[in-house]
């Protein structure tokens, strides 16, 4: 593997071919936000919070620096007054929808986003995957996925799988940057498991 | 029927093909493409095969006619379309009982039969043979001209017509590299949308390391109201085969695929039939034309999802996964299909190419704009008299495109806005209408090319409400993956909808801007990149009216519902009680000989009324942004008749 040399926030990086702009800029002690982003993961490239401006060629763009792949001479600048806009828009669409979540508020006071900027319409989940990837990448069950496209994707949990598999798991649960996962899942298993009101909640848990 | 072996082979059948072929023996072909099908093209073919046997019989003498079931000509509007050959003489609008007297006074007696002419709305003009009519005039059909000519389910047809010839030439005179610099030469642009060069697409997969390569065909046209690849894959079929097999040898392709709407059953029955029968012709398969390249291609059909015309959403889904993009690098030509290089064209850019090996680079180039070569097909709908599919020169003005083949707009209204490039593209106003049409001077105002989607407005368009309308498709279509895409176009239509609805604020241009911005500039692919110019363009042409809707809560074009309403005039309604039958909600109340009032409280502004209100009375009026009148009193109401 060749190196390439790019430039992040006008410092010189050295990095190895295949890497990207985030695992770059990381090995150079630079850091990006990001929330749908996981080490042991595929990189997904959804919440687009990572988002950086790059230059090549005289034209400067956006892009997800979790999924580009690091290019020779590459200017990369991490915050920019178009960078810091472009989160604040995306923290203020997910905050309509996990208001209360730690990790995004945490980002919001960085860049400035307004937790009120639009009509709250809390779905706890911002699909940024983890769960569903985890769950196939790593523990290749596949008991977790989306559903539906557009405004009303969610997650879901396939119950014949995830009654099987899911309760001596739940190694997705702490990933969840929301508390939407551990509510899928209690749902899903109120719906796959109907409990007779008289009888005593089951031990699963 | 045995194999075709080399070139030569295929030369010599052409010739029996065409030796067989009587010249002078009518020919009746009749459009059975999808627009004219629902027309009744069906039975006009029955009528004709019925017909054609009795006349025989009675006339006792052996009529010797072809009867020919054709793709779209495009002429769409004026359907069924049948053109009578070897005159040319073409008929619109044609009915089984017009059947009879088209054997007997046009294929026997050879008379113009001058009702079923093209009459010009304007001169009043007739015109017998299709070149003649303005709509066909002023075209340049290359991909779509044959496709009256031709039974797409007909090789023999499609070889009577040159077809092959390209393929011939390229598998035995040109190596892949000289097809690639072809390609490149004649500067073809991808005609999906993007507009990327077609040959330097090739030459990157080609490229490519890796000695399994996949070529594409995308079929998948989403749009609304688009319809160019539909024609072109009912009506030629073996266009593109062709075009796509001389792709897979030049970029080093073995297996291809076609991905095709499932929407499209008549495309997906042709091109079958088509694959199927170049596999017993030896035009697919092993050994092409003796040359020693193998080629096959599959069809596979979509389920239904716009962003699978989406390249990378695209080959996902022909890997059976769920359509959703990947982000790019790598790109299909390095990374494509199972993760070998692939490469993708429109199923228009694949139809230019036996054009292209045919008659040379400097064909292509010769015509259209500095940037943009060759023809464009547009599906030209909306408020236009010639509704249809027309191929143009790259270059052409819109002026041109919606005047001299549309024929203008429809019932004296006045010209607004044209949409091109479908649900992502931009409206442009009248002031550009002297514009070129072509990839770039496109994007300079704010529209795209897309894949030739071509909506034009009238007066009586909101422009608010298009781009609800278009952000609302989106909304459906958007497959949810990334933030900027999913959620600002969620935040966007909400916006547009309180706008709609009179609930616009101070401040919702703005904001709807900054959502534009993050959209285009963060989201993953070029659905989400391009969703935002339905809305720009809307803002940057029509900002007048987003404001009257936020700040004089009012509709200029009597569109949204919520901010119109109806009132019918004391002074000019004479109690005809027409209106008052039609309304769907009995909101009006009246009688013979009193006043008709509307109950406002029950009117849902379906506007009934006031289509219905003869227009020697005018006495209903649409109202927006003003107070409706009081009504007037009960005892006001009673119609004094002037005694004749």
């Amino acid at each position: 593997m060749s190196n390439i040399l790019l430039q992040i926030d006008g410092k010189e990086v050295k990095a190895r071919e295949g890497m990207t702009i985030l695992e770059a800029a990381k090995s150079a002690g630079i850091s990006i936000p990001t929330l749908c982003h996981h080490e042991k993961l595929q990189p997904y490239g959804a919440c687009r919070v990572c988002t950086v401006e790059v230059e090549t060629g005289g034209r400067t763009r956006l892009l997800a620096s979790c999924v580009y792949p690091v290019e020779e001479n590459l200017v990369v600048r991490t915050r920019s007054e178009k960078v810091d806009r472009t989160r604040k828009m995306i923290l203020e669409e997910i905050l309509a929808h996990a208001p209360d979540s730690v990790d995004v508020q945490k980002l919001a006071e960085q860049f400035g986003a307004d937790r009120d900027r639009f009509e709250k319409e809390p779905s706890f989940c911002i699909l940024c995957g983890l769960c569903v990837r985890y769950c196939a990448e790593i523990k290749k069950k596949d008991a977790i996925g989306f559903v539906e496209r557009g405004p009303r994707r969610e997650i879901s949990f396939i119950p014949e799988v995830a009654s099987k598999e899911c309760w001596d798991c739940k190694e997705c649960f702490p990933l969840c940057p929301t508390s939407a996962l551990q509510a899928a899942y209690v749902l899903i298993e109120a719906l796959a498991f109907p409990k007779p009101a008289s009888k005593k909640p089951s031990k699963r848990n | 029927m045995p194999r075709i072996n080399s070139p030569l082979e295929l030369e010599k059948f052409r010739k029996d093909i065409l030796a067989k072929k009587d010249p002078d023996k009518p020919c009746i072909a009749v459009c059975t493409g999808t627009g004219c099908l629902a027309l009744g093209a069906a039975k006009v073919v029955n009528a004709f095969k019925e017909g054609i046997k009795k006349q025989g019989l009675e006339n006792r003498v052996n009529v010797k006619v072809d009867l020919r079931e054709t793709g779209c000509p495009g002429f769409c509007e004026r359907g069924p379309v049948i053109v009578i050959y070897p005159e040319e003489i073409c008929y619109l609008q044609v009915q089984p009982g017009d059947v009879k007297e088209i054997i007997s006074q046009t294929v026997i007696a050879k008379k113009v039969i001058d009702r079923l002419l093209f009459v010009d709305p304007t001169t009043g003009l007739k015109s017998v043979h299709e070149s003649e009519i303005p709509f066909y005039k002023h075209q340049m059909r290359l991909l779509i001209g044959n496709n009256i000519r031709i039974d797409p389910k007909s090789i023999d047809n499609y070889l009577a017509v040159g077809g092959y010839s390209a393929l011939a030439k390229a598998l035995s005179q040109m190596n892949p590299e000289q097809i690639i610099e072809l390609v490149k030469d004649s500067k073809l642009r991808g005609r999906g949308g993007a507009g990327f060069p077609a040959g330097r697409k090739w030459e990157f997969t080609r490229n490519s390391p890796g000695t399994t390569k996949y070529v594409v065909v995308n079929a998948d046209e989403g749009d609304p109201g688009a319809f160019m690849d539909r024609a072109l894959l009912e009506g030629n079929p073996h266009s593109v085969l062709e075009g796509l097999t001389i792709g897979a040898f030049a970029i080093g392709a073995h297996e291809g695929y076609i991905y095709v709407r499932q929407e499209y059953p008549l495309a997906v029955e042709n091109v079958t039939i088509a694959i199927q029968k170049a596999e017993e012709y030896g035009l697919l398969g092993k050994n092409i034309l003796g040359s020693g390249f193998d080629f096959n291609i599959k069809v596979h059909r979509g389920a239904g999802a716009f962003v699978c015309g989406e390249e990378t959403a695209l080959l996902r889904s022909l890997e059976g996964k769920a359509g959703e993009p990947k982000a790019r690098p790598p790109y299909p030509a390095v990374k494509g299909l199972w993760d070998k290089p692939t490469n993708i064209n429109n199923v228009e850019t694949w139809a230019n190419i036996p054009l292209i090996v045919n008659n040379g680079a400097a064909f292509l180039t010769s015509i259209g704009t500095e940037g943009s070569k060759g023809t464009k097909i547009f599906s030209l709908v909306g408020k236009v008299k010639n509704t249809g599919l027309v191929e143009v020169p790259m270059g052409i003005t819109l002026r041109n495109i919606i005047y001299q083949v549309g024929g203008g707009i429809p019932g004296g209204k006045k010209f607004k806005a044209v949409q091109t490039g479908g649900p992502s593209g931009g409206c442009i106003p009248e002031e550009y209408l002297d514009m070129q049409v072509d990839f770039d001077e496109l994007a300079k105002v704010g529209a795209i090319m897309g894949s030739g989607g071509m909506i034009v407005m009238d007066e009586d368009t909101c422009m608010v409400d298009v781009a609800k309308y278009f952000l609302n498709f989106l909304t459906d279509e958007s497959c949810g993956k990334c933030t900027p895409c999913r959620e600002g176009i969620r935040q966007m239509l909400k916006i547009l909808t309180r706008i709609s609805e009179g609930k616009g604020k101070e401040g919702d241009i703005e904001l709807l801007q900054n959502l534009s911005e993050t959209t285009r500039d963060a989201s993953l692919c070029a659905l989400g990149g391009s969703a935002p110019n339905p809305v720009l363009s809307t803002i940057r042409y029509f900002r007048e009216e987003y404001e009257a809707h936020i700040k004089g809560k009012k509709c200029p074009a009597f569109v949204c519902k919520e901010l119109i309403s109806f009132y019918i005039d004391p002074d000019k309604c004479t109690a005809c009680m027409i209106c008052l039958r039609k309304c769907p909600v009995d909101a009006i109340t009246g009688g013979k000989n009193r006043i008709h009032v509307i109950d406002q409280e029950k009117c849902t502004n379906c506007g009934t009324c006031f289509e219905v209100c003869p227009p020697r009375f005018a006495a209903v009026r649409r109202l927006s942004g003003e107070p409706v009148p009081p009504s007037i009193p009960e005892e006001a109401r009673t119609v004094v008749r002037e005694s004749k």
